[in-house]
């Protein structure tokens, strides 16, 4: 990835090396993003219960999608297969909650556990194999799972799929989109912070070193064969925890959700966001849920001027899509991300800046 | 004088790859607190003979020991545990991550945090550890004064001072035993004058013992005590730096031999 100088503002001086490696680099940021976060809560209520529901799916997506990215973007590896692991979660939280009766919030994150218990075992092969024949590798992990949700009906119900409840906490059910969404973005800000702090301590400096340059790794003494699979187990929890909350919110788990256009998806998210930055991701996931519902309108508009286009709306919205993705890849390869931080970048150095 | 102590004793290592014979029968031991240089032509088994100490390669025959214990049966990794640090020939650095976070990847094997205390990094001590081990490379980052870049990616640097970060990052380790291999290729004299300094520092004041493959001779020369040739995978000689140039087998080896019947020819014309 291409590097975008991000100067601290005057004054803003470091007297630690705590202070050093703070969460976000300048105070500004750090008040930013709390102002945001705060911003989101207070409006949340406001916005509706269609971009409520565009909410909670963006957040769900962006859980999965940082954890793709710790896999992809952090440790270089590849995964086909992780749809297959959001609906190993979402399975796995509904069984535990309705054949064991634990509580749906705990049953979320113990599925994520479960998740990654799994992921891990698909992993496996990641320790001995690179590039392409992971790939492959992922895929057959992939297609193992949705086979074994459509078949073991004690663990998902089968073909009929499996009923999951809205969670309930001591009498207070989240049980409306709103209080929904507070949940998921719990979960949100927890991951997105977990992770960060992840890629700045020791195993998130391994996991970035055996991406880089495998061998000198080895020789500075982070076992590889580890590290490899243990970001496949990583990026399993949080699949698992985004498939429980999905499954969860749409109180109905089915085999057909999980397919690999899905996997794709994730992967196109995380292209799009940037690889290997967190925010990026959650970028990703905006955009790839957003742009359909944008090529919608648009071709809406774009019917009442060409009537001749009302019959083939679907498909134009359909290749948009396609061509928006192809745009971004030849026009920032390296993500939304990116961009933003040359914008950041250009406001800061203003009057030097191009 | 005390009889010095064998840190690193290599005896009778030789390995195949296929039919190649890369090395040979290979014998030689570096003292505690030494700089010992491996030179040779090139393709003479040097780097071969690096990669088994450090175990990217497995020799077919032979023993390898440090401090006494077997090296060979120890994984990679676990050889920068008991204090084996090295850099390579062509730069091997993590390139999009910055210098510091370079040569804290060094400090790996010393550091406790792990993927949950690192999440949990405010609580569980992972905060408090990544400052100490910060304060701790500072003073490397002061030794190889590469303080002005120590935020930059490596993979921006200019090949000196990825040179250097690479020397770093092998300090980091904190090891016995370093392995340098052609610290000075493609540096300019005042850089290979600098690196010089930095070798010889680093084996004075920080105990660290250095085996080293160079092609100038006039560092291996001026800062080795002693010296080993390879040629075609064999060892031709070890001593003093200043014997072992005037060997004949050695003068043979790096300038080849006098083709005196195309000389007869040439008169003859």
């Amino acid at each position: 990835m291409s590097y975008v100088p991000n100067p601290r503002p005057a004054g803003d001086f470091r007297t630690s090396y705590t202070d050093d490696n703070r969460l976000f680099k300048t105070h500004f940021e750090t008040r930013a993003a709390l102002v945001l976060l705060a911003l989101i809560i207070v409006a949340a209520p406001f916005i509706g219960n269609y971009w409520l529901s565009q909410l909670i799916m963006i957040g769900i997506y962006a859980i999965a999608a940082i954890g793709l990215n710790i896999l992809v973007g952090t440790t270089g590896q590849i995964s086909l297969g992780h749809a297959a692991f959001f609906g190993f979660g979402a399975f796995a939280s509904a069984w535990l909650a309705n054949s064991f009766g634990v509580p749906i919030l705990l049953a979320m994150p113990a599925a994520a556990l479960l998740t990654t218990a799994v992921g891990m075992i698909f992993g496996v092969p990641a320790a001995r194999i690179k590039g392409l024949y992971l790939a492959i590798a992922t895929l057959a992990s992939q297609f193992i799972l949705t086979d074994f949700f459509s078949r073991a009906e004690w663990f998902s119900g089968g073909v009929y799929g499996a009923l999951a409840e809205r969670p309930n906490l001591f009498g207070f059910a989240f049980n409306d989109d709103l209080r929904y969404f507070y949940l998921v973005l719990f979960w949100l800000v927890v991951t997105a912070v977990a992770v960060t702090n992840l890629l700045r301590s020791r195993d998130g400096r391994a996991f970035v070193a055996v991406r880089d340059h495998y061998l000198s790794a080895e020789v500075m003494g982070v076992n590889l064969t580890k590290y490899r699979i243990l970001s496949f187990g990583i990026s399993s929890f949080f699949a698992g925890l985004a498939g429980a909350l999905f499954g969860h919110y749409l109180e109905y788990v089915s085999v057909e959700g999980f397919t690999i256009l899905l996997s794709i998806q994730f992967l196109a998210m995380i292209i799009i966001g940037g690889l290997g930055s967190v925010y990026g991701a959650i970028l990703g996931a905006a955009f790839i849920l957003l742009l359909p519902q944008v090529m919608e309108s648009v071709t809406t508009m774009a019917a009442y001027i060409f009537p001749a286009m009302e019959s083939g709306k679907s498909y134009v919205k359909q290749m948009s899509i396609g061509a928006a993705i192809i745009l971004f890849l030849i026009f920032e390869p390296e993500g939304l991300i990116h961009r933003w931080q040359q914008i950041r970048a250009s406001w800061k150095l203003f009057p030097f800046s191009r | 004088m005390t009889e010095p102590t064998k840190m690193l004793d290599v005896s009778n290592i030789s390995l195949r790859f296929g039919g190649v014979k890369a090395l040979t029968d290979i014998s030689f031991h570096v003292n505690e607190g030494e700089i010992f240089s491996l030179i040779g032509p090139n393709g003479a088994g040097k780097t071969s003979m690096l990669n088994c100490i450090s175990g990217r390669y497995k020799p077919q025959e032979g023993a390898i020991l440090f401090d006494g214990k077997d090296l060979l049966a120890r994984s990679i990794n676990d050889r920068a545990k008991i204090g084996i640090g090295r850099t390579f020939q062509n730069l091997a650095l993590f390139s999009h991550m910055s210098v510091i976070d370079n040569i804290l990847v060094g400090r790996h094997h010393m550091m406790k945090n792990n993927f949950l205390t690192g999440m949990f990094y405010w609580v569980g001590g992972a905060q408090k550890e990544e400052a100490e081990a910060r304060a701790e490379i500072e003073d490397i980052i002061d030794f190889l004064e590469i303080q002005h870049v120590r935020n930059e990616p490596a993979g921006s640097l200019s090949y000196g001072l990825r040179k250097r970060v690479e020397l770093a990052r092998a300090i980091a380790i904190k090891p016995k035993l370093i392995l340098l291999d052609e610290p000075m290729a493609g540096m300019n004299l005042e850089e290979k004058e600098d690196m010089a300094r930095y070798v010889i520092e680093l084996n004075e004041q920080y105990g660290i013992t250095v085996v080293m493959i160079e092609h100038d001779m006039g560092v291996v020369v001026d800062i080795s005590h002693r010296v080993a040739v390879l040629d075609f995978g064999q060892k031709i000689a070890e001593g003093l730096p200043h014997d072992v140039v005037e060997d004949e087998q050695v003068k043979t080896a790096y300038l080849g031999v006098d083709d005196f019947s195309l000389d007869d020819e040439k008169e003859a014309m």
